[in-house]
């Protein structure tokens, strides 16, 4: 088994390239964005020479190449360099929403699979079907709907009409987390689903055609055990390529919602720092992010390995290269 | 009571209900019985209703495809009528199934082992060691070298002929008392084919089970049967024993099948093709359904269906011209 997981270490040489092109273009991109820091800062009544003071301090001054190659050092010694609008270090601060906006990502991927499988299995069950109708106007649903209005409506409902759940925040302790948790993750959730219910519904359909569910059948399996045993691992492998494309999309809506349920996450950090023009978080967010894609494509690579045994992707890059 | 056979085919009759209440009828009427420990052959060609006519003994039948008439009575109990979950306690340890592409039969993403070992488990009560000790033995007994290693193989990584092994092994773990093969060596080189054939007919002796057995193949009837029905356009037109049969044919439709198919006691004899194509389900002929390939057609054939009546002792055949064609052209 283990050694179909060859592939790792080189996937992961690989993503170093990939790694410093995110590095540059995060620091090309906040340099491109209008607005000085410096003013930003300083107000719009700071005297040039205030301005000017205050850009050597922060090194605004210098060439281009040399500002991304002292971000690139300051980058490997572990310093994401400093918070222009909190004065403190960006690492604390991204150390810090890391772990929410994580959570958050991973409770929205658990809610999305606790709604996709059974409805993509009971509309497989029989394709025309009014659960099959059903499902697919929910996906319809889903996938026409923003997720900020989504947000939204959770909160007027759930929150404030119901008072079932908080309208925002992040709470205190572990429990507290998911529970504060769960409207947003609700609403990432309802934004996944649709993708994920479309696939497993088609791969089921397949998969209950084929002649190894004969097989099963004539051994006397059927109900939840032929969809436990036969049909869901099968019917899961092209799911799990196309969630680990969709994860990335949801960590780009997962900033927007973080900010629409004032979860403490990256997201909000990132917006407050977009409007403050705080360049050293703009800069470590996005390279999170980017680096949080990167190493979903080699988590889903290794999932979608340990679920298909006819898959090699060790043997595959020896004979690319 | 003794006398009752393992499995009694009576009248049945498959085809599709559709919206408006009509019926597209694919087979018609099939009936045949099969003794314990019988070696039955179906023979037909692509779309004759044997295939089907199988998979409704196994409860396989695809989806819109229904049971419309008739009855399957396994050890005096009807299989139609019975519910599904009397049904799936039987599949297995009762009646057990090995189909035609071993590749696609088994289930990718499980170890064979495991694969093999479900079945004994669910129908014998076993546990996971025991099941997939049994499963390991199974594996020996179908000649699978090394099989306490292989039992750990995902299919793709066995060859074609020893995935059919462990499709055997698979269907034979609860020693069932039928066992229903549709095409189970059309995959294989003919090499293999006739090792997987002597093997089954080798397991099914030493455990009793009754086989029936589904091919286009006579070649492969011809090895492994005792005993055949030969299928046309959903219906049986001629049924006994084997070498009886291919000796002496009673049905013209039997006839071409045996003209045209090669015999190396015979090289220098000429295959004959059958003339024409089996006609469509949805366009059936009125009369004999063979009557427009038939050379020996006669104006009766086209308007009336010849029902299976009996002409030799342990034969019966459903032609009206049987007697006139056969006594003139003795075989």
């Amino acid at each position: 088994m283990l050694h179909r997981l060859r592939f790792v270490p080189g996937r992961i040489v690989q993503a170093i390239p990939v790694a410093i092109g995110v590095t540059i273009l995060v620091f090309l991109m906040s340099h491109l964005l209008p607005g000085n820091p410096a003013v930003a800062l300083l107000g719009d009544r700071a005297t040039p020479d205030r301005v000017a003071a205050l850009s050597k301090h922060l090194g605004l001054d210098k060439p281009l190449w040399l500002q991304y190659l002292i971000f690139l050092g300051n980058l490997l010694r572990g310093s994401l360099g400093e918070s222009l609008s909190y004065q403190q270090p960006v690492s604390g601060l991204v150390l810090h929403a890391v772990p929410v906006t994580l959570s958050l990502l991973l409770f929205a991927l658990v809610l999305s699979l606790l709604i996709s499988v059974p409805l993509a299995g009971l509309a497989a069950t029989r394709p025309g079907g009014a659960r099959d109708l059903a499902a697919r106007t929910f996906t319809l649903l889903g996938q026409g709907m923003p997720q900020f209005w989504v947000g939204i409506m959770l909160i007027l409902l759930l929150a404030v009409k119901v008072r079932a759940f908080p309208v925002g925040g992040y709470g205190d302790t572990a429990a507290d987390h998911l529970y504060y948790l769960f409207l947003p993750a609700l609403t990432l959730a309802i934004a996944m689903c649709p993708t994920i219910i479309r696939s497993l519904r088609a791969s089921t359909i397949q998969v209950l055609g084929s002649d190894y569910i004969g097989t099963a059948r004539s051994k006397g399996i059927a109900g939840a055990q032929l969809f436990r045993t036969h049909v869901l691992r099968n019917a899961a492998i092209p799911t799990v390529s196309i969630i680990g494309v969709n994860l990335g999309y949801l960590v780009g809506g997962s900033l927007v919602i973080e900010k629409v349920f004032a979860v403490p996450g990256l997201g909000s950090l990132m917006v407050n720092a977009i409007f403050a023009r705080d360049f050293p978080i703009i800069q470590a967010v996005a390279l999170f992010v980017a680096l949080f894609v990167v190493v979903v494509g080699i988590l889903t690579d290794i999932v979608y390995t340990l679920l298909d045994p006819r898959v090699d992707l060790a043997a595959a890059q020896g004979a690319a290269s | 009571m003794s006398e009752q056979p393992l499995l009694s085919v009576r009248g049945l009759t498959l085809g599709i209900r559709h919206k408006n209440d009509s019926v597209t009828t694919i087979v018609d009427g099939v009936d045949f019985e099969v003794a314990e420990g019988e070696r039955f052959g179906i023979v037909g060609e692509s779309g004759s209703g044997k295939s089907l006519t199988l998979r409704a003994i196994a409860n396989l039948l695809p989806r819109g495809v229904e049971v419309l008439s008739g009855s399957i009575d396994y050890r005096g109990r009807d299989l139609v009528r019975m519910p599904a979950d009397g049904r799936r306690r039987l599949a297995g340890p009762e009646i057990a199934m090995i189909f035609q592409e071993p590749m696609t039969a088994l289930n990718p993403v499980m170890k064979v082992g495991e694969q093999i070992a479900e079945s004994p488990r669910r129908h014998l009560g076993l546990g996971k060691e025991e099941a997939h000790r049994l499963a390991v033995e199974m594996m020996r007994r179908t000649g699978i070298p090394d099989p306490a290693r292989r039992a750990h193989a995902y299919p793709h990584e066995l060859s074609g002929g020893l995935r059919q092994r462990i499709m055997i092994a698979m269907a034979l773990s609860c020693s069932p008392k039928l066992l229903l093969c549709d095409e189970p060596t059309t995959a294989l080189d003919v090499t293999v084919q006739h090792q997987v054939l002597r093997l089954l007919e080798r397991l099914c002796e030493d455990t009793g089970t009754a086989l029936v057995f589904v091919t286009h193949d006579l070649g492969v009837v011809n090895q492994t049967c005792r005993e055949l029905a030969v299928m046309y356009a959903g219906g049986i037109v001629e049924r006994g024993k084997v070498k009886e049969v291919f000796a002496d044919p009673r049905h013209p439709y039997t006839k071409g099948l045996l003209d045209s198919a090669p015999d190396f006691d015979r090289p220098d004899h000429e295959l004959v093709a059958i003339p024409g194509f089996p006609p469509d389900v949805f366009d059936r002929p009125a009369g004999c359904a063979f009557a427009p390939r038939c050379v020996y057609a006669v104006d009766h054939c086209l308007e009336a269906s010849p029902p299976l009546e009996p002409v030799l002792p342990d034969r019966e055949a459903a032609c009206f011209e049987s007697a006139t064609i056969f006594e003139r052209t003795p075989a």
